[in-house]
């Protein structure tokens, strides 16, 4: 199990995941408060990038409504916790199945129809504002006015019920982040993974070597889906209150994609690497632009924007490609 | 059961044209089968008709005792047909080498012992050594060997090439017409192939058919075909006759 988890990455590759992996393991202690919330959005974003990924990158199916999955879980965990007692992680089961459900729905009604390309992506859209609409109007999870958790003072983690400081949440998401990272290599490494490239690069030759396409692109749309609830999940408990014009937005489905593209689309390092890069540069922007005493409304996103902007001209494939080739990480021949 | 290929009147209209008049031939286990014809004679709807992508009009296709002309093209690959483009479709981003286990997983799961495979057949299809290379920094004639090991990977019962000589140099040529004469030889393995390049045509195939407007107008051995005024005629043109 080792050897195929790490199959295909050079000693030096190993080495720095190790590093990598022993100074997000020690942060808590190293870092303060803030930089620990900063850290828990960065690792949040790696990991929902990584579901997406599995769906765009690996199997070329372009989505632009992740958000719908983030909400369902949600709101399912969450309804299930303040209605019922039920803890997390059992509601994490349902959320699963409730996301699952949907991106199985999605999936069967494009790819039975052979709806692809933008189509498919405005069909995802599409959901996402259903979904969005209709829990506007939700009573039993408080509609617009919200849906709120209970929150009161720990005295000490209550991680059966994710309760607890954000300590306890960074190591909640650290380990689902790696969590992620390791299955989506291992899924790289097998016929599932070859034969999803295979339906990304081109869908007809992949269909002339007898693969079921429709099939392939429905484990990607299922798996994608259960991913991204789990991380919907863990989204509700951390911050305690859902608005659907908040969780089902577009933005948010925007937001989501953006650290894979950055990072680079259909890579397993991209997704973190691009939650790093985009984090970090929307947090020093931050920094920077009150040090400096500028206080223009919006000034952020643009200068945000413009750094994308030049991200996405100077390296189109994405930073980790470019990156891999400087610190040499990929092993050519197995 | 000697034939492993059987196309009884098969038709294929597309809007205005027919595309295919009610073709039939059978081609036999183990043997090399060409299809000529000048451009535009239906000989690649025809053969997307057998590997799946199009539905015949009228007629049947049956394939080792099967019919197989209502199935899906990754259902007819699963039964033991692999195909080549004629327009080469490689999965650009990938690796030579992953284009053919991506081939070669169709009867090996285990993707170290489908890897195993695939560098066998890129061995034979003399690509080893490009393997690692992207698909997209091919040369064309190196795609047309890609594709034909791609499909090989599949372990098909049938073969069908859709004009892989095409661009290919007279060396390369006779290179990749003993590759097939091998695979046909030691592994039994049957080919149908369109072909322009007469040379490849004369010096693979047993029987061929020529097709000329959707319809057949000739059948058989090749040195007989050639000599047939019809085809000298429709395709071969005045240089053929000398």
């Amino acid at each position: 199990m080792t050897s195929r988890l790490l199959d295909g990455i050079s000693h030096r590759g190993v080495a720095l995941l190790a590093v990598l992996l022993a100074v997000l393991l020690a942060a808590p202690w190293i870092a303060n408060d803030y930089l620990l919330t900063v850290l828990i959005i960065v690792l949040y974003s790696a990991y929902t990038g990584q579901a997406w990924n599995v769906m765009m990158g690996f199997a070329g199916q372009l989505s632009l409504g992740h958000a719908i999955y983030v909400g369902l879980g949600a709101y399912a965990a969450a309804a299930l916790y303040v209605h019922f007692g039920i803890a997390p992680w059992l509601g994490l089961a349902a959320a699963i199945a409730v996301a699952v459900a949907c991106g199985a729905i999605i999936g069967f009604l494009a790819f039975r129809f052979g709806v692809g390309g933008v189509y498919f992506a405005i069909l995802t859209i599409a959901f996402a504002e259903f979904a969005r609409i209709g829990f506007d109007h939700f009573q039993w999870v408080g509609a617009s006015s919200g849906f709120f958790l209970p929150v009161a003072n720990y005295t000490r983690n209550d991680l059966w019920n994710l309760r607890g400081d954000p300590t306890m949440f960074y190591y909640v998401m650290l380990a689902l982040t790696v969590a992620a990272f390791a299955l989506c290599h291992v899924l790289l490494k097998s016929r599932i993974g070859y034969y999803w490239q295979a339906i990304r690069e081109d869908e007809v030759a992949a269909r002339s070597l007898g693969i079921d396409t429709f099939r392939y692109k429905m484990y990607a749309a299922v798996l994608s889906a259960g991913m991204t609830a789990v991380a919907g999940v863990f989204f509700a408990f951390y911050y305690n209150n859902l608005f659907p014009e908040q969780v089902f937005h577009i933005s948010r489905s925007i937001e989501l994609i953006l650290g894979p593209i950055i990072g680079g689309i259909g890579t397993l390092f991209g997704p973190l690497i691009g939650a790093f890069l985009l984090t970090g540069l929307s947090e020093a922007m931050q920094e920077l632009l009150s040090a400096l005493g500028f206080d223009a409304p919006g000034a952020k996103q643009v200068f945000y924007g413009l750094c994308l902007l030049v991200v996405v001209m100077a390296l189109p494939g994405g930073v980790w490609p470019w990156l891999a080739g400087k610190l040499r990480v990929t092993r050519r021949d197995p | 059961m000697m034939d492993l290929l059987s196309v009884e009147g098969v038709s294929k209209r597309f809007r205005g044209l027919l595309a295919v008049d009610n073709v039939s031939f059978r081609v036999a286990r183990g043997s090399i089968f060409a299809v000529i014809g000048p451009n535009g004679a239906g000989k690649t709807t025809l053969f997307n008709i057998i590997a799946g992508m199009f539905a015949p009009d009228r007629g049947s296709v049956d394939f080792a005792g099967e019919r197989i002309d209502a199935l899906a093209p990754d259902e007819i690959c699963r039964r033991g047909i692999g195909r080549t483009f004629q327009l080469v479709r490689p999965f650009p981003a990938l690796s030579v080498e992953d284009n053919v286990v991506i081939g070669a997983m169709l009867r090996r799961h285990d993707p170290a012992a489908a890897r195993r495979h695939a560098r066998e057949v890129l061995a034979r299809l003399d690509l080893f050594g490009k393997r690692h290379q992207p698909a997209s920094a091919l040369t064309l004639p190196d795609r047309k060997r890609l594709e034909v090991a791609r499909a090989l990977a599949t372990e098909p019962k049938l073969l069908l090439l859709d004009e892989v000589m095409a661009g290919l140099r007279p060396a390369e040529t006779d290179r990749m017409v003993s590759a097939l004469t091998e695979l046909n030889r030691e592994f039994g393995l049957t080919i149908l192939l369109i072909e322009h390049v007469m040379r490849a045509v004369m010096a693979l195939a047993a029987r061929v058919l020529v097709l000329h407007h959707g319809a057949r107008i000739a059948e058989g051995a090749p040195a007989a075909v050639v000599r047939e005024p019809a085809v000298i005629q429709s395709y071969l043109g005045a240089e053929a006759v000398d």
